[in-house]
């Protein structure tokens, strides 16, 4: 299985370049042609991305979310819920990077075949950073009016997060 | 975001004021522009690559059967957008790149077909129906091939790295449902 994980991304691309070939196209430079859209929408990105790290950075050092965590861990306690792992449901949907350390951290603790280890890598892998998606995709059209995406948008990383605490015992 | 953006930053201030972690805050404004300029550069070369690669699948064959299996399902989930060809091509591509765990390319095909959706939109300060459903699939994100976590899982020592696949099938397809159904009902009863 770590070598299918490993081999995915070469094969794909083979394959692609392969049935390019096949067809008789001139492989490379379509994807020279295809990489220059790269780097445009990448400086498009830009400011989005300072915009929300700032944000994010500014939020997650204030402390709030711990605070926030531990008041509501002492409820889940009662549910069966392990608190370890609330401030990973919190901060998931808020920052990928923040969240890749945390569920690191708390595999590397707890061991990967612990019920807090499984939830953690559950976490990461069920779902995509929320907010992360919302403000790139939303900045590459410059619309202004949301008309409430998140809302569906967290109720679903919500489910999801529920759903791995309920199946993993 | 013009709302929520604002509250962030001054609630995380006012809060650091309080709890003393002011220093903290502090720091983490200069950290953040140098994590995004790091991240810029993976992500500029990520983006290339994966464009790249889109160029030639939209330019083979491989694009007509993409399309022709994802069909049923893309026109369900996206009926406003099923005459805007380009726009279906990188919801395909993104759809794709999801289930199979690669990120760095479904970023790129779903700004792509942002753009497509956008020259469709009829109020373009407005996120349209499609762009709603777009943006709640990439963020609920189908992922039937955890790569990151399996390679985590196999680096921090795990007899077994793979045994976490099911657990995370059953909790991204719930996530995913949900975000499906939850969506589709608040568009038809036009709540958002």
């Amino acid at each position: 299985m770590i070598y299918f994980s490993a081999v995915v991304i070469p094969l794909i691309i083979s394959i692609i370049v392969f049935c390019g070939l096949l067809e008789n196209k001139k492989v490379y430079d379509l994807f020279c042609d295809g990489a220059k859209e790269g780097i445009r929408m990448t400086i498009k990105m830009f400011p989005t991305l300072i915009g929300i790290f700032l944000a994010i950075g500014m939020l997650r050092n204030s402390g709030l979310l711990d605070f926030l965590s531990k008041i509501l861990s002492g409820f889940l306690k009662y549910l069966n819920v392990p608190s370890e792992i609330i401030p990973l449901a919190f901060i998931k949907p808020i920052s990928g990077s923040a969240s890749m350390a945390l569920a690191t951290d708390l595999i590397t603790k707890y061991g990967t075949e612990t019920r807090i280890g499984m939830i953690a890598a559950t976490i990461m892998a069920a779902s995509e950073t929320t907010f992360y998606v919302i403000a790139v995709y939303m900045n590459q059209i410059k619309a202004k009016k949301s008309r409430n995406v998140i809302i569906p948008a967290l109720i679903a990383d919500f489910v999801s997060i529920i759903t791995a605490i309920c199946i993993i015992k | 975001m013009n709302y929520l953006w604002p509250i962030i930053i001054i609630i995380s201030f006012l809060f650091a004021v309080i709890s003393g972690n002011i220093q903290n805050l502090n720091n983490s404004i200069f950290s953040s522009l140098s994590d995004v300029v790091k991240l810029s550069l993976t992500l500029v070369g990520n983006m290339c690559l994966w464009c790249g690669i889109m160029k030639i699948i939209q330019e083979t064959k491989i694009m007509n059967y993409l399309m022709k299996i994802l069909k049923p399902i893309l026109n369900w989930l996206y009926p406003e957008a099923k005459n805007n060809k380009d726009a279906m091509e990188a919801i395909s591509i993104n759809t794709v790149s999801n289930i199979l765990g690669i990120g760095n390319a479904a970023t790129p095909a779903g700004l792509k077909a942002m753009e497509e959706l956008q020259k469709d939109n009829k109020n373009k300060e407005e996120l349209s129906n499609a762009m709603i459903m777009l943006i709640v699939l990439n963020t609920t994100s189908i992922q039937l091939i955890p790569t990151t976590v399996i390679a985590i899982r196999s680096a921090l020592g795990s007899p077994n790295p793979s045994n976490i696949i099911v657990p995370i099938w059953i909790s991204t397809i719930a996530g995913t449902l949900t975000g499906v159904i939850i969506t589709k009902i608040l568009l038809r009863r036009r709540k958002i």
